[in-house]
């Protein structure tokens, strides 16, 4: 029973023995292994750690388990919460859009407006262009956003809804009411059973920036556009800003929800910050653009390069190789010096990449996430001596496991590295209990992991939902590599001294000085 | 605020805020609004409020889908079964895990509940079907996971609409495998939100587990006079624990734990008990009225937030056995009453008068009442995600005075209401948390406790207490304003 003067919550209430005791009692009803014959569990689990069952796991062809991936509607409102005023509308069931905004709203602890037009099995039979006139029509009359950005789900996309059409039809029977003609609704088809998250992302954005920029052609401004990608760390595109503004030049960021989901307390307005629609539709006469993030941006920077011909092109800022070209490229394209700001940050993060560098060399990692994110981490994991023994990335989009490759073979432990495309986090238990590593870099969903195999974990990627306010940091520019190294140095000073700690035993290396 | 004046505030709220819709719109919500009285006879439902229709497009609702409900809620919990999210990878990925249905077990190896199994449908498996696809995804579960005690199919949007025959696969995989294999046709698209997902999943209970269909032994357990199962419990921050400790100390034998907690075997042996207790009505009313029908068990609905409905939930389960449960009942009662006294004693002079507006999914729009009025604060609000009229009438017993009703409530309304109406507390879902946050105001998450609790039993409401407090009465709402900011 509850002491008042010391009330305790599920972690310590259910070690009491009163209820340690009904734990024991309803085992008798249960037909859980465990429950049932407790030396079989143990058999298994200790088979799930062997090198058989590894080779089953890895050569599984169609049950996918604990996946680190998602679809592709989810990248699409992420666009949308990046441009000024937007809302995000999903065509389709509303399940999905309630499954979007809690996601979002775990790892940013923020709202996560995003509306949908609620399909249901009347709009299966007949297409969901009913719901798109009112929900358009609703969307315009309740929220008041500046524009709406449409993408779609799985249902939507296997009847085969037209959007375009249903837009236009929609403003049609509006009459003008709360949906002008010139009232801005991009959109993109965002099926989930293609790609992932990212493909949601590059095809929202391909869609806002081609369509906004309709009949906007004009002379070419000396301006670079920046698209930082599916971005989930707000201080990464802050750090880009300020590494762009330090060399005084003109640009638009393309996508920039770091004021949406950053909001300070004291009031609630449903959109905030974002890139200005003016700029949104004139970003076609910049004359350069810059995509951040190469696999989750390969169709809108298609467009761009082919059809826009701007300069630019690819450049991932995270870690110093990383951060070192897009400061290059940056340079280049304006034709001015690289600012001694920037030259004095990068100053400083050398110096303490020298001073922390014993505690990482050596050490292996395995890492998961997106294989933008994984091309620049890995990266700095080289910079620093550091060994990524297994680097996942289960939405790897061609050419990502050569590229991968190329960057290991650069370590001189590269024959022990591995590059696991398409895998998932299931078979990542597989490699771990196999072929050891030292910690681990990636996600929430690494907990079980760290549970399962004792592997610490070193939390960076998205989503994390049980640690708080990693999000509002930066892993991108030379300040952003500084946050990697000091998370990573700590943690594996953290563990040093969870290893050392034994009084009497071990704790001769229990250093006060490291 | 006297009872008069805050009927006449509801009320202006309501026509304020229909304003802002188009006609079809506003016509349509005027409907799922209301203000519920509790002397009110005439209400058909509390606050006269229509439910369980489809959701206006465009608004921002709070609804999930059948899925959610199937695999969410309903199946997803029961920890010695693998459950398939059957379709593209979103579903499982945004589901995974955020519940909080506690259970004990080996995870990934004999039980499941907080992994993610996906079908992972590629453009292919939409053109030429996944059926095939599944067959193989049951052959690999069975071969890496071979202390499952089965398997069910959680269908996604696409495979109602692409004509693949998940029952014909499940039914020829069971023989194959010799476990049970459930399909659930839950698209997503299937009603208008989760609440069908549970009636399906009922059914699909109904259909697979019962009358000796599951290949786990159940004939072992004997049975007794005081066998009950826990219905609509999905163990939430272990709720169900901190009720079934209450029930064993009366005397009762609690068989099994729908679905928190649960596995196949107690879900198997349920029809044999003497007593059903169904806490959420809503999720599990179908399969309590399907063994009443098939095999004669009664059920009643209880509710075992806060002390006043604990204790009259208590005795009325106690009413149904024989003299000696009654007895132990009363000592139960009696046992635990110093502590809520004490409880009561520390928190009521530091919550009392605080309003509260909830808004919440299947039971706990109305069974949380009782543990806020408990500790003196008042409830001024309250709606349900997926109701049914047969919520609603039951939601005119639980109000303490006037009350604003909103049922299926966007977030454009519920902004509003809380703008109008100025409750102390907001006590919501995640998606809205951070909505009031901003504004200031104590919010607490009514679906996952915000990853305390349990809430049920008396343990639980001392957990409550606590944490309403810390909400209330944290320093931390007073920082939103700067020092330099003028009053007013």
């Amino acid at each position: 029973m509850q002491e008042v003067e010391k009330i305790v919550n599920g972690k310590d209430l259910f070690k009491r023995p009163e209820y340690q005791e009904v734990l024991a009692n309803k085992k008798q009803f249960e037909s859980s292994m465990l429950a049932v014959n407790p030396a079989k569990v143990e058999e298994i689990a200790e088979w799930t750690k062997s090198w058989d069952y590894r080779e089953k796991n890895l050569a599984r062809e169609a049950i996918t388990v604990n996946p680190a991936k998602a679809c592709q509607p989810l990248g699409a409102v992420m666009v949308a919460l990046g441009f000024e005023g937007t809302m995000p509308y999903v065509h389709g069931s509303h399940g999905c859009v309630a499954y979007f905004r809690s996601y979002f709203t775990r790892h940013f602890k923020e709202p996560t407006p995003c509306v949908s037009d609620s399909m249901t099995e009347d709009a299966a039979v007949f297409g969901g262009l009913v719901n798109m006139k009112e929900g358009l029509k609703n969307c315009a009359a309740v929220y008041k956003p500046k524009m709406i950005a449409v993408s779609t789900t799985c249902m939507a996309e296997v009847i085969g809804d037209d959007l375009m059409a249903f837009i236009t039809a929609a403003k049609e029977e509006d009459g003008g009411e709360y949906l002008p003609a010139e009232y801005p609704i991009p959109y993109a088809h965002t099926p989930s059973f293609v790609g992932s998250h990212i493909t949601g992302y590059d095809n929202m954005m391909h869609g806002i920036m081609s369509q906004l920029t309709e009949g906007q052609k004009g002379e070419t401004k000396q301006r670079i556009n920046i698209i930082p990608g599916f971005e989930t760390y707000i201080g990464s595109l802050r750090s880009v800003k300020s590494i762009v503004e330090a060399f005084g030049t003109d640009y638009i960021m393309l996508g920039d929800h770091s004021d949406q989901w950053d909001m300070p307390a004291g009031s609630y307005e449903m959109f905030q910050g974002g890139t200005k629609l003016d700029d949104a539709k004139d970003c076609i006469n910049s004359s350069a653009t810059i995509s951040l993030q190469k696999y989750a941006t390969s169709k809108t920077m298609k467009m761009v390069e082919k059809r826009w011909k701007h300069a630019g092109g690819f450049s991932n800022p995270i870690g110093l190789k990383g951060t070192d070209e897009f400061v290059m490229k940056l340079a280049e394209l304006t034709g001015t010096e690289v600012p001694q700001k920037l030259k004095t940050e990068r100053g400083r993060l050398v110096d303490a990449m020298q001073d922390s560098y014993p505690y990482m060399h050596g050490k292996k990692f395995a890492i998961w996430g997106d294989p933008d994110f994984l091309i620049g981490a890995v990266s700095f994991l080289l910079e620093m001596g550091a060994e990524p023994t297994h680097v996942l990335c289960h939405n790897a989009p061609k050419g990502w496991a050569e590229e991968m490759r190329a960057m290991l073979d650069t370590s001189p432990a590269k024959d022990s590295l591995n590059v696991w495309a398409e895998k998932d986090l299931w078979a990542m238990r597989s490699l771990l209990f196999t072929e050891p590593v030292d910690f681990m870099i990636g996600n929430s969903y690494g907990k079980e992991l760290m549970r399962d195999t004792g592997t610490p974990l070193i939390y960076i990627g998205f989503p994390i939902f049980d640690r708080h306010h990693l999000h509002r940091y930066s892993i991108s520019g030379y300040d952003g590599a500084l946050n990697l190294l000091t998370w990573i140095t700590n943690k594996v000073l953290d563990q040093l001294d969870e290893d050392t700690k034994g009084i009497a035993t071990t704790d001769y290396f229990f250093d006060l000085v490291r | 605020m006297g009872p008069e004046s805050l009927e006449a505030k509801q009320k202006a709220a309501i026509e304020e805020i229909l304003k802002a819709y188009p006609e079809k719109a506003a016509k349509n919500r005027e409907k799922h609004l209301g203000v519920g009285s509790p002397n009110d006879e005439n209400q058909k439902t509390c606050g006269d409020v229509r439910s369980n229709k489809k959701t206006v497009p465009g608004v921002m609702s709070q609804r999930g889908c059948a899925y959610a409900g199937s695999k969410g809620v309903v199946w997803g919990p029961v920890k010695d079964m693998i459950h398939i999210s059957h379709g593209p990878i979103g579903c499982g990925q945004y589901s995974r895990a955020g519940r909080r249905n506690y259970y004990i077990g080996v995870t990934g190896v004999d039980t499941f509940v907080t992994m993610n199994f996906s079908s992972d449908f590629q453009e292919n498996n939409i053109v030429f079907g996944g059926d095939k696809k599944l067959g193989i995804c049951i052959d690999e579960i069975e071969a890496l996971f071979p202390l499952n005690n089965g398997i069910t199919v959680q269908s996604e949007c696409p495979i109602g609409l692409i004509g693949d025959d998940i029952g014909a696969v499940a039914k020829t995989k069971a023989k194959e495998i010799d476990k049970t294999i459930v399909p659930v046709n839950c698209e997503g698209f299937r009603g208008v939100s989760q609440s069908l997902g549970h009636h399906i999943a009922n059914d699909t209970v109904r259909d697979y587990i019962f009358d000796g269909k599951v290949n786990v032994t159940t004939n072992d357990v004997e049975v007794t006079d005081y066998d009950v199962a826990i219905i609509g419990d999905y163990n939430i921050g272990g709720d169900a624990w901190s009720s079934r400790i209450l029930l064993e100390e009366m005397g009762l034998r609690v068989v099994a734990q729908w679905s928190g907690d649960a596995t196949i075997k107690e879900m198997a042996l349920t029809p044999k008990v003497k007593l059903n207790l169904l806490h959420c009505y809503r999720s599990m009313n179908y399969i309590s009225r399907h063994m009443e029908k098939e095999y004669g068990i009664p059920w009643i609905e209880y509710n075992f937030f806060g002390p006043s409905q604990t204790i009259k939930s208590l005795r009325k389960i106690a009413a149904f056995f024989d003299e000696s449960v009654q007895a132990k009942c009363e000592e139960v009662i009696a046992k635990y009453q110093p502590m809520i006294d004490a409880v009561i004693a520390k928190y009521k002079p530091r919550l009392e008068g605080k309003t509260v507006m909830l808004f919440v999914g299947g039971l706990r729009p109305r069974h949380v009442i009782g543990a806020y009025e408990d500790l003196g604060m008042e409830v001024i609000g309250t709606g349900y995600e997926f109701a049914h009229d047969d919520d609603y009438k039951r939601t005119k017993e639980e109000i303490f005075r006037s009350t604003v009703i909103y049922d299926d409530v966007n977030e454009y309304e519920l902004e509003a209401f809380v703008k109008k109406l100025q409750p102390d507390l907001v006590a919501s879902g995640i998606k809205e948390k951070y909505v009031f946050q901003k504004m200031g105001l104590p919010y607490r998450q009514m679906h996952s406790w915000d990853y305390s609790g349990p809430y049920h039993g008396y343990d639980g409401f001392a957990i409550f207490a606590q944490d309403m407090d810390l909400a209330i009465n944290s320093p931390v709402w007073a920082h939103s304003k700067a020092p330099w900011e003028k009053e007013g």
